[in-house]
């Protein structure tokens, strides 16, 4: 191989190194690394991510998180093809009816699912909380949510609080976690 | 004997358009569209979410929607990644591009190399090149002098 010859490769090694080294470096910068909820495991009090997203309750319209902010909120990410999801929505209810006085409110985050399913999950359970529909998963990383259901609480001042309940908030391994989650975004924590 | 030719040939056109204008295939459209939670075609996964879309694709297809109709939709409401295949625009244009950039520097870099390989041998052949060090050149006549001696 004639030195020129070494030089060109020589030099498309090294672009392409450079190059993976910028893309893992971008990724380490920006990537969301298991996002909010990999952040409040690390012993943070995340912001909340921020979205705006189309609703599918009765109210209709667009739904911004940040317009909750001064509310205790219950976050909680669901499809209508979950069926953990189905066995808990009663609870939800049950929760947004106990303390909306208290100035909680419930959101939930329809997502990777049809609109339409969505809304027929929302009549079928009778849900009168402000629901949103997610089809494309945007804000799934942002929150690091991993599987549906997952519920987060975020306190009045709209940081992530308590714990992350995975799966469905009507199982008994998660009623005291949950409580204590309500607890601590009310500002109630003893 | 034109007009036949003509004729035949309208025909032709006729029953192309008719075929690519047919109903989409259902297993067609399961290959092209990919599960947004487990990330595999729906044809190779039976999440429910997948079984969900198949369902809706069945649907549209009894509609009368077109392919093109139903992958729009779909797209709509799950995002690009829904599509087995990116796009051929936008950012979604480069993992078209980049593969086929590949081949052609890879291309080049084979060929640059097969003509200096080949360049090499030519020299090597006409005794143009590998010319021996002069002290080296000096001490095999030297030897072979004492050989032939």
């Amino acid at each position: 191989m004639t030195g020129r010859a070494k030089t060109v490769g020589q030099v498309i090694a090294v672009a392409a190194v450079v190059g993976l080294l910028v893309l893992l470096g971008w990724k380490l910068a920006f990537g969301n690394g298991g996002g909010a909820s990999a952040e409040l495991a690390g012993g943070g009090n995340p912001v909340a991510p921020d979205f705006t997203l189309p609703r599918i309750d009765a109210e209709g319209g667009d739904l911004t998180f940040a317009s909750l902010k001064g509310k205790a909120v219950v976050v909680n990410f669901w499809a209508s093809w979950c069926i953990p999801c189905k066995d808990e929505a009663p609870e939800l209810q049950a929760t947004y009816e106990k303390y909306r006085d208290q100035g909680l409110v419930v959101l939930g985050v329809d997502a990777k699912d049809f609109k339409q399913d969505g809304k027929r999950f929302i009549k079928r359970f009778g849900l009168t909380y402000p629901n949103v529909n997610d089809g494309k998963g945007s804000t799934l990383g942002k929150w690091g949510v991993r599987g549906f259901p997952e519920t987060f609480f975020v306190d009045r001042d709209g940081r992530i609080v308590g714990e992350v309940i995975e799966g469905g908030i009507d199982l008994e391994r998660n009623r005291e976690r949950y409580a204590e989650g309500i607890r601590i975004a009310l500002g109630d924590a003893k | 004997m034109s007009r036949l030719l003509i004729a035949v040939a309208a025909a032709l056109v006729l029953a192309t358009s008719a075929v690519a204008a047919g109903p989409p295939v259902q297993a067609d459209l399961e290959a092209e569209i990919v599960c947004p939670t487990c990330k595999t075609t729906l044809d190779q996964s039976n999440a429910p979410i997948a079984v969900r879309m198949k369902a809706y694709i069945r649907a549209r297809i009894v509609a009368g929607d077109s392919a093109a109709e139903i992958k729009s939709q779909l797209v709509d409401q799950f995002g690009s990644g829904v599509l087995a295949e990116p796009p051929k625009r936008g950012f979604d244009l480069l993992a078209w591009l980049l593969p086929l950039g590949a081949v052609v520097v890879g291309a080049v870099v084979v060929g640059a190399l097969a003509v200096t390989w080949s360049k090499r041998r030519n020299s090597t052949a006409d005794g143009s090149g590998d010319d021996l060090d002069p002290g080296l050149e000096q001490r095999l006549d030297e030897e072979l002098d004492r050989f032939e001696a």
